[in-house]
């Protein structure tokens, strides 16, 4: 394969390019989606090579044009709304989740919902409470919806392709601080990476660190460390949260004996709280200590640096939180 | 502003359709009164919305359109599906939760759904189907082939946001959607007088650049010529109406309650004298489109069909346990 060097946001916009060359149902709307190129540049081009029928801009409506999208999708097509802020989704949960998510269970299987919504994510830019939130655990509360946390441009577009040919409703989460920061090899060839498959981005055999989306890099960067120290720390990327590669994170503890989970939402009835769960019912007999969460703090998301990094897990916490289990101490 | 009336001199379809009319009018109040009977037997879970009194605005609204067009519909829905061709013993079956009902009993009187038919499901969630609705009319433009959404809704969705979110859209797009807003002067248990700004949706959809219309919803031919008027402009592209239609619910909000608590016996009976079923059935009289006997008749069939499919319903199974899994991803 003929790899070369993508951003994030570059391996996003070439999967929807793919995509929208492949099916004609497929369409992309959202706020300066068209013409300026998207907030974050993943559209950029768009709609240059597909027009305004396909890149559409949408007015500032968010529960409006999603609802239409759900409609539209019931209808036929493959709508992929983008939400510019992830923070914003509060403004289309009614038709996210009381539309979206049940109406193929509410009829009985007669209509399917091909919808792919796409979000940011993430915190770490000093852009306040309203702009910086992770929601990826609250849409995966929901039956009905599967939910995407790439951390990678390989994985992004992979991604996001299996999701634009999914029959079910999608929220596809992106991380925005991994636009443009974020640069990855990404094959020339077409392909595709199911959903519920767990990918392990370090093999390891003394700890299991499962991180969420962007938390995956300060993760492979305390696993270097951690590796210095002699210590070899597994790093495993669930993914997709729904479906969910129980099985890989289950086996991996069961060889380690500990898991930290490292996620960027919060913690509380959080993505960690589950994991953990998961992972304490699923390899019960094989931990030597008690799983580590660190997930965001339970705060709103301040605004001045010193006060926003200390709510976000980093590889200093994430250091310290495996030799909290390696020491088999309890926090 | 009078609402519109119909003229009764020149009546604006064929005799057969207009048979057809009275005939799903005349389901829709049988049906209604079938399932308040289910209710006070015990025989479905839950409570049910029936509309019983607003028949000439669904009736009038599907009237002018064809099979392949969308609708969306509310928790008082049984009208809407019935109007747009939706069979009433898979209904009764959905109402009294058995796995031969059109959702197998997942949905329920609430949700009732035929996609096959064009009925994109009743909503639970007030001005929820409004998007739903957008979505199919985009999908019809973009499939080009003159086929049109409608959103049915009551007058509490008028101040729900997705409505005016979609309307802005709509008319932007020159989207192929009606909205219908059957007004029968209360949400749930206020009058929406006392909930509703300004001079009402019609106002305020012309101020949106959308063509908009309010009737007398008790007039199913006055429905009928308004909603035409509105279909065949979208169909050519003229882009979205909004269809007041002024109307009243005889029973309570729901079977639960009887609906007298809040409104008075006058406000009661006045709309009872506007009973929009004899007052098509006069001119249909009167234009000898129909005999008396032939309601006699056709209340008779209706009756049993009805009878049979609760019957039906009752010796129906209920879904087994292990669906409850399924149907929730494709
Ligand atoms: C978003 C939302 N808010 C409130 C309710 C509770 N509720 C159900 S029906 C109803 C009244 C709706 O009134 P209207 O739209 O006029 O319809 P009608 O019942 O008169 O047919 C209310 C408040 C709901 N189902 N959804
Ligand atoms: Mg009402």
């Amino acid at each position: 394969m003929s790899m070369r060097e993508l951003t994030f946001a570059q391996a996003i916009r070439e999967a929807l390019d793919e995509e929208l060359a492949r099916d004609e149902r497929i369409f992309v709307l959202g706020e300066d989606v068209g013409a300026w190129g998207g907030v974050f540049r993943c559209t950029e081009g768009l709609f240059q090579k597909y027009g305004a029928e396909r890149i559409i801009d949408t007015p500032l409506s968010e529960e409006g044009y999603i609802g239409l999208a759900v409609g539209a999708a019931m209808t036929g097509m493959h709508p992929v709304p983008e939400l510019m802020f992830g923070d914003f989704i509060t403004l289309a949960m009614d038709q996210i989740v009381n539309q979206a998510a049940k109406m193929r269970y509410m009829t009985g299987g007669q209509v399917q919902v091909p919808i792919t919504i796409r979000v940011t994510m993430g915190g770490g830019r000093s852009s306040g409470g309203q702009h910086s939130q992770s929601w990826h655990a609250w849409m995966a509360h929901v039956p009905g919806l599967k939910v995407v946390v790439p951390s990678t441009p390989y994985d992004a577009k992979g991604l996001l392709k299996t999701a634009l040919r999914e029959p079910n409703p999608v929220v596809f989460f992106e991380d925005k601080v991994m636009y443009s920061k974020i640069k990855g090899p990404v094959p020339e060839e077409e392909y595709t990476i199911p959903f519920g498959k767990a990918d392990v981005k370090r093999e390891g055999k003394d700890v299991s660190l499962i991180a969420i989306s962007r938390m995956v890099h300060p993760t492979l960067a305390a696993a270097e460390k951690l590796a210095a120290e002699g210590i070899s720390a597994e790093v495993i990327d669930p993914r997709t949260l729904t479906p969910l590669d129980e099985e890989t994170l289950i086996k991996s503890v069961a060889k380690t004996g500990g898991a930290v989970i490292i996620d960027e939402g919060y913690n509380h009835f959080g993505t960690t709280a589950e994991l953990a769960a998961t992972i304490a019912y699923g390899a019960f007999d094989f931990l030597d200590a008690p799983i580590e969460r660190l997930g965001a703090m339970d705060v709103p998301i301040p605004f001045s640096p010193q006060l926003e990094f200390a709510t976000i897990p980093d590889e200093a916490a994430i250091i310290l939180a495996v030799h909290r289990i390696l020491d088999g101490r309890r926090r | 502003m009078p609402a519109r009336k119909t003229q009764t001199a020149i009546l604006p379809l064929p005799p057969d359709e207009l048979r057809e009319l009275y005939r799903k009018m005349l389901t829709i109040r049988i049906f209604e009164e079938t399932v308040f009977d289910v209710y006070r037997k015990g025989l479905m879970p839950g409570l049910a919305h029936l509309s019983d009194g607003q028949e000439a605005t669904p009736v009038g609204v599907c009237a002018a359109l064809r099979l392949d067009d969308t609708i969306t519909s509310t928790h008082r829905g049984h009208g809407h599906i019935i109007a747009k061709g939706g069979q009433v013993e898979p209904m009764m079956a959905e109402v009294m939760g058995k796995v031969t009902g059109y959702c197998r009993g997942k949905g329920g009187e609430m949700h009732i759904a035929d996609v096959s038919l064009g009925i994109l499901g009743a909503n639970g969630i007030v001005g929820g189907g409004i998007g739903i609705a957008a979505g199919s009319a985009f999908t019809a433009k973009r499939e080009g082939k003159g086929r049109v959404s409608v959103a049915f809704f009551g007058d509490g969705a008028i101040n729900q946001g997705i409505l005016y979110e979609t309307a802005n859209i709509a008319v932007l797009w020159k989207l192929p959607l009606i909205y219908v807003c059957e007004n029968n002067q209360y949400t749930e248990f206020t009058n929406y007088h006392k909930l509703t700004s300004g001079e009402g949706l019609v106002a305020r959809a012309k101020a949106m650049g959308m063509n908009a219309l309010e009737v007398d919803g008790n007039d199913v031919l006055a429905v009928y010529q308004a909603a035409h008027e509105m279909v065949e402009a979208a169909r050519k592209g003229k882009g979205p109406a909004t269809l007041v239609c002024q109307t009243f619910r005889y029973g309570g909000h729901h079977v639960g309650e009887p609906g007298t608590a809040y409104r008075s016996k006058e406000e009661i009976t006045e709309w009872k004298a506007r009973d929009p079923i004899p007052a098509f059935e006069k001119i249909l009289l009167n234009h000898k489109v129909i005999a008396p006997s032939d309601i006699e008749t056709m209340h008779d069939q209706i009756h049993t069909q009805l009878q049979e499919a609760v019957a039906t319903a009752q010796e129906a199974p209920f879904p087994e346990v292990k669906e409850v899994g399924e149907h929730v991803y494709a």
